[in-house]
C-alpha cells in the first residue's frame, strides 16, 4: 500500500489526495522483514504469511505448475520471485497481494536466484538445460547460456544454482559432471569459467553464507564436491568422500536438497545420499567430523540461525516425521510427528520458531523451538516450500 | 483366459473404449487403494518425475515418452528401480499388478 501512495503521489496535489483516500480506506503500512511465501503446489497459487503473527496474509494465484518451485526475493523484500516447475518465473508483490508478472521462460525448470546488486534474476533450467538471466524489474531475458552437453549430447540440466558476491552466480552439471561459475557483471555477455570433472551427477548445490565455498552434493558417488571460489585454480576437490564406507546404500525416494542453512557455527551439516545419516563437517578445513545417524533418508538438514540445533526432515516413506539434533552433543534429542508428507522447513529470521509444510495434510505447523511444541496450525493446499523474507539480505538464497 | 479374467476384461473394455484394448488394461486395484496409488504417483513419483509427469530428474512419463516402450519393462523399472541411475524401486510398496496399473495409468494420460 506504501507503493500505491508513492506510485500516485508524483504531484502534490494527487499526493495529498490519494493520501486522503487511502486515510479513509485505511491501508495499515507495514514492512515486509517478517512475510514469507507459502508454494501450494498443486493449485499454482502462493499464500503470503506474517510469521511474528502467525498468521495468512492472503493468496495469489495463477503461478501454474509449482510442484518443486523456489523462490528468492528483491533485496528490498518487497517482492518475491517464484520459479515454477513449468519453466515460469512469476513476481509477486508481498504487499499489495498480487501477481506483478509472469514470464514463461522455458519448458522445465527448477529454481533460480538474484545477483549481489539484485537487479539480475537467474534461473536454472532443466529444459533445455541452462541459465537465463532475466532483468529484475520487467522480467526482460539478458542472456541465454546453454550448458555443456552430458552424455546423450543434450545441453544438461542445471542444479544448485546460486548467487556469489561480485554478481556471480554458481552452478552445477547434473548430467555433465561439471561446476560452473557465471560472471553477470555485464548480464548481456556474461562469462562462464567451467570446471569440468567435478563428479558423478551432482544432484543439488550450495553457496556458503560468505559465498565464498560452491558445494555440490553428487548423486553418482558417497562424497561431495568443493569449489574454493577465492582460489579457482585449485579446482574442485572432493570432501567427505567415501562416506558410506561400503555399506549397502539404501534406495533414495526423494532427493536431498542443499542449501546455506546447512552451514552454522564452525560446521557443515549435509544429508548423506542413500544412508540414513546426516554428516559433519568442519566448515574451513571440510573434514568429516562426525555422522549423526537418523531415522529416513535426509532431505532438508537445517541448522537454527543460531547453529546450535539442527532439524531433518526426510524422505518418503518417512516423511511424517522430523528430527532434532543437539550440536553439542551430536545427537537426535527429538522426533516430531507434526503432520503428514513434511516437505520443508524455514525458521524464522532468529530462529524463535519453525514453519513446516504438511502436504497431505492440506496445513502449515509453527513449531516453537525451545520448547518443541506446535504452537500453530494454519490451512494451506498441499503445502510445498516456506520462503521468508530475510533471504533477501542473505547470499547463496 | 479364465472367465475372471474375461469378466475384467470385458468391463475394463466397456469403461475404457477402444484404448484399453491396445493397452491391454490390467486389473484396476480397489477404489480405495487406487487412490493411494494415484497420490503416490502424482506426489512421490512426482518429485522426481514432475507433478505432470513431464520430466524433472526423472524422465517424462507422459503417454508419449512411454507409447513405444513395453509394458512389462516399464512395469519391471516401477518395481526394481534402475540401478546406476536415482530410479529407485518401488517394489516395498507396490505389488506386481499395482505396477502394472501403474504403466496402464500413465500410458492413459494419468486421469484423475
Ligand atoms: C528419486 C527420483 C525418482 C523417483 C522418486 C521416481 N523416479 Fe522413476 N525414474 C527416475 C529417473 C532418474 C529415471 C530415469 C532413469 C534412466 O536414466 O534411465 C526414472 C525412470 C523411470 C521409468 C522408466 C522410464 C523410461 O522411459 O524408461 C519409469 C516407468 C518410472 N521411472 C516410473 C516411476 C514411478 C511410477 C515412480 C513412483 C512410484 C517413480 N518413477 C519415482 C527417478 C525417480
Amino acid at each position: 500500500m506504501a507503493g500505491l501512495l508513492v506510485e500516485t503521489g508524483r504531484a502534490a496535489l494527487i499526493g495529498s489526495l490519494s493520501l486522503l483516500l487511502a486515510a479513509c480506506a485505511a491501508p495499515a503500512l507495514r514492512g515486509t522483514g517478517d512475510l514469507g511465501v507459502v508454494i501450494e503446489r498443486a493449485s499454482g497459487s502462493v499464500q503470503v504469511v506474517d510469521n511474528t503473527h502467525q498468521t495468512s496474509l492472503g493468496r495469489v494465484e495463477g503461478l501454474g505448475d509449482l510442484s518443486h518451485a523456489s523462490v528468492v526475493f528483491s533485496r528490498d523484500a518487497r517482492y518475491a520471485y517464484v520459479f515454477g516447475r513449468d519453466g515460469a518465473i512469476s513476481k509477486v508483490d508481498l504487499l499489495r497481494l498480487i501477481l506483478v508478472r509472469r514470464v514463461a521462460q522455458a519448458s522445465n525448470s527448477i529454481g533460480g536466484a538474484i545477483s549481489s546488486d539484485g537487479k539480475v534474476i537467474a534461473a536454472q533450467n532443466y529444459q533445455p538445460g541452462g541459465v537465463r538471466l532475466f532483468d529484475a524489474d520487467s522480467l526482460a531475458l539478458l542472456a541465454d547460456v546453454p550448458a555443456a552437453p552430458g552424455v546423450n549430447g543434450k545441453p544438461s540440466r542445471v542444479v544448485g544454482l546460486a548467487d556469489l558476491p561480485g554478481k556471480r552466480f554458481a552452478y552445477a552439471l547434473f548430467d555433465a559432471d561439471e561446476i560452473d561459475v557465471m560472471d553477470a557483471s555485464d548480464p548481456a555477455h556474461p562469462v562462464v569459467e567451467r570446471h569440468p570433472g567435478a563428479g558423478k551427477s551432482p544432484y543439488d548445490g550450495l553457496a556458503s553464507m560468505d559465498g565464498r565455498y560452491f558445494l555440490a552434493g553428487l548423486y553418482g558417488e558417497d562424497g561431495l564436491s568443493l569449489l574454493d571460489t577465492w582460489r579457482p585454480d585449485l579446482g574442485v576437490r572432493r570432501v567427505l568422500a567415501g562416506y558410506g564406507r561400503g555399506e549397502q546404500a539404501m534406495p533414495v525416494y526423494k532427493m536431498p536438497h542443499l542449501r546455506g542453512w546447512s552451514l552454522a557455527g564452525d560446521y557443515a551439516f549435509l544429508p548423506a545420499v542413500g544412508h540414513h545419516q546426516v554428516l559433519m563437517a568442519d566448515n574451513r578445513s571440510w573434514a568429516q567430523v562426525a555422522t549423526v545417524p537418523v531415522l529416513g533418508q535426509p532431505v532438508f538438514v537445517m541448522a537454527e540461525p543460531s547453529g546450535r540445533r539442527v532439524w531433518v526432515n526426510f524422505a518418503f516413506p518417512d516423511n511424517d516425521k522430523v528430527q532434532v539434533i543437539d550440536v553439542p552433543t551430536r545427537a537426535v534429542i527429538a522426533t516430531l510427528h507434526p503432520g503428514k508428507a513434511i516437505l520443508h522447513m524455514e525458521f524464522t529470521p532468529r530462529g524463535d520458531a519453525v514453519w513446516l509444510s504438511s502436504r497431505d495434510d492440506d496445513k502449515l505447523v509453527v513449531i516453537d523451538t525451545a520448547s518443541l511444541k506446535t504452537v500453530r496450525e494454519l490451512p494451506a493446499r498441499s503445502p510445498s516450500g516456506v520462503f521468508f523474507s530475510w533471504r533477501a539480505g542473505r547470499m547463496g538464497m | 483366459m479364465d472367465p475372471d479374467a474375461l469378466r475384467r476384461w470385458a468391463a475394463a473394455l466397456l469403461l475404457c473404449g477402444g484404448s484399453a484394448v491396445f493397452a491391454g488394461a490390467p486389473p484396476a486395484p480397489q477404489p480405495e487403494r487406487m487412490a493411494v496409488i494415484r497420490h503416490l504417483a502424482r506426489q512421490d513419483c512426482g518429485a522426481c518425475h514432475g507433478l505432470t509427469f513431464r520430466g524433472g530428474l526423472g524422465s517424462p512419463l507422459t503417454p508419449e515418452a512411454l507409447k513405444d516402450k513395453p509394458d512389462e519393462s516399464l512395469a519391471a523399472v516401477i518395481l526394481n528401480g534402475r540401478p546406476g541411475t536415482p530410479m529407485p524401486p518401488w517394489r516395498p510398496f507396490l505389488t506386481e499388478e499395482e505396477a502394472k496399473w501403474l504403466v496402464y495409468w500413465l500410458k492413459q494420460g494419468a486421469p484423475p
